[in-house]
């Protein structure tokens, strides 16, 4: 309930802070947008500001026709297959941190627990050794199973939390019936956690989609390059061209971009995941 | 039946009076658990074994003892990232927090502008850290940047080292408040109304009600948030690493991107495991003692509120 609705007057200087702010974050914005349409040699000339009195798409085309498909490809392989089994993963944890009432599970909680606090940054020279050890540097999985390691201690978390809600009489009745502690993960507990799956799901997807460390350090080569990384080596190949660069940034986005005009509202909880609430 | 006893037999026969009790086999959290031990854990004490040999990425890590730890205390690149790395994480938080908190307050508010200037305050969100980098790097070229066409931004903002870190610091802000703005704004929403109209009803002004009822009631969520960019601050990694790569000189080299520096660019990972060491155990004594600062644990604390 905002104050102004109360006493009725205009919240002028709460306006004002926020055309402000929505200045500043629209002014990158736009430059990305105008410059993108800039050809080439305008882009030296004009003023950086102004709409391009020649707009085209030829910065696209060079992006498209530089392997961005490939980049592209990379990056869904890498976030969906991460996705997919980090929640298969942590579910089946948080099915145990939750019903498993022995010991062990308290203390496989805790684990996971400390995992939150880990910072990525400061793991990555032992899990690039890891890497280089199991013969995976510069393929696709180096990217993958780092990412699912470092997604399950917040999904876990998450639907664990969700699990406790789901009442214990379910679960009974079930088991009374005869079913298996599969049969009750497959209809009961998935259905009863679907909110929670999306929410982990898009938070994991997007750390992942825009993760960068991860792959500066364990991929090389062109063949296993996924977007943020290729947006990084765009911009040392086309150093003459900074639209090509910044439609590259735009593509980039795009997906993303999608994805929040058609489930803004998953997206947006999928971005707080845990702290929100 | 013991734990032991349960690890050793999974699930399969046991009667259903022991599976009511005992749940799920703990076989349901293998997969988990070792995905993350492999790939998390092991490599966190990794990390310590580390910083204790001397590799320079290639061949075969041998010990060297407390070597790298003097070498890295004595370095005084070392001693300016920490100096940095602090300066970011004060900046950033005092930038950050008062923005986010008065931006979230006013993306609360019910009015349809608001919701729709809310829907715009998230965009900064869709992009990843290397583009933003990337997009400021090229706004605020000296050359055809910005500043072209709005005279009092043109400076090389990024090649002056007393101008570098800041630009650092705003870029952070841009990316990063929309994240903690959103926090608020649900920190906000689920303030009871009632608080509002009873404030209203004896006489308090508009800043009044934010000072006595607002940010007292924000408590928990300005706790979260300030952890959350506190402990943010010893991970920028991506954005400083495409956006300065440190530079100019050491301008804006804060203790990740030294880590990474060190170990990836000049090939001493024993002394850049130190780093690494010294910003896990930074960033959870931090953790730890805001968390104690905020009385009991955070999630209780919101139950109780709620």
């Amino acid at each position: 309930m905002s104050t102004s609705a109360l006493n009725g007057r205009p919240n002028v200087i709460g306006g004002l802070l926020g055309w402000l702010w929505l200045t500043i974050v629209l002014l990158p914005i736009y430059f990305i947008v105008v410059t993108s349409l800039r050809p080439r040699e305008d882009f030296y000339h004009e003023r950086p500001l102004s709409l391009p009195s020649r707009p085209t798409l030829d910065a696209y085309a060079t992006v498209i026709g530089n392997d961005f498909g490939r980049y592209i490809g990379n990056s869904l392989i890498v976030t969906v297959s991460t996705v997919a089994v980090t929640l298969l993963v942590a579910l089946g944890a948080a099915f145990v941190v939750v019903r498993n009432r022995s010991r062990w599970s308290a203390r496989v909680f805790r684990l996971f627990l400390l995992g939150i606090a880990i910072p990525i940054q400061a793991t990555i020279i032992p899990v690039y050794y890891l890497i280089v050890q199991l013969g995976l540097y510069d393929t696709l999985w180096a990217l993958v199973l780092p990412s699912i390691a470092f997604a399950i201690p917040l999904s876990v978390l998450i639907l664990s939390n969700f699990l406790r809600d789901i009442p214990s009489e379910l679960f009974e009745s079930m088991t009374v019936d005869g079913a298996g502690e599969l049969r009750i993960l497959w209809s009961l507990v998935i259905p009863m956690t679907k909110p929670a799956l999306v929410t982990v799901g898009v938070y994991n997807a997007l750390s992942v989609w825009n993760g960068f460390l991860f792959p500066l350090v364990l991929t090389q080569s062109a063949e296993t390059r996924v977007l943020p990384l290729s947006l990084w080596s765009y911009q040392g190949e086309f150093t003459m061209n900074v639209p090509a660069v910044l439609a590259a940034v735009v593509l980039s986005a795009l997906p993303i971009f999608a994805a929040y005009i058609v489930g803004r509202r998953q997206l947006v909880s999928g971005l707080t995941a845990g702290f929100g609430k | 039946m013991t734990a032991t006893e349960a690890l050793i037999a999974p699930g399969g026969r046991a009667l259903p009076s022991r599976r009511e009790r005992h749940g799920p086999s703990l076989w349901f959290a293998a997969p988990a658990l070792l995905l993350f031990l492999a790939f998390a854990l092991i490599p966190l004490g990794g990390v310590v074994v580390l910083s204790f040999m001397e590799w320079d990425g290639l061949g075969t890590p041998s010990w060297t003892g407390l070597d790298n730890w003097g070498r890295v205390f004595a370095d005084p690149v070392v001693m300016n990232a920490f100096w940095l790395t602090a300066l970011l994480t004060v900046g950033s938080w005092l930038v950050q927090a008062p923005l986010s908190l008065l931006l979230g307050v006013f993306m609360a508010g019910r009015q349809r502008y608001r919701a729709v200037l809310s829907v715009l305050f998230f965009l900064p969100q869709l992009f990843s850290a290397a583009a933003i980098a990337i997009v400021f790097k090229s706004l605020l070229d000296p050359n055809f940047g910005i500043g072209q066409d709005l005279s009092f931004l043109d400076l090389d903002w990024l090649g002056r080292p007393d101008l570098a870190l800041g630009v650092v610091l705003v870029v952070i802000a841009w990316s990063f408040i929309p994240f903690h703005s959103l926090l608020y704004q649900a920190g906000v929403r689920q303030i009871p109304p009632s608080l509002y109209e009873a404030a209203t009803i004896d006489g308090a002004g508009r800043i009044a009600q934010f000072v006595h009822i607002t940010l007292p009631q924000l408590k928990y969520t300005i706790i979260t948030s300030s952890t959350l960019m506190i402990v943010g601050s010893l991970t920028y990694f991506d954005l400083v690493f495409v956006l300065t790569g440190g530079g100019p000189g050491y301008a804006t080299r804060i203790l990740p991107l030294d880590m990474y520096l060190r170990g990836f660019r000049s090939y001493d990972m024993g002394g850049a495991s130190v780093v690494a060491v010294i910003l896990v155990v930074v960033g959870l004594g931090i953790a730890l003692s805001l968390n104690r600062l905020s009385g009991t644990g955070r999630m209780e604390s919101q139950m109780e509120g709620a």
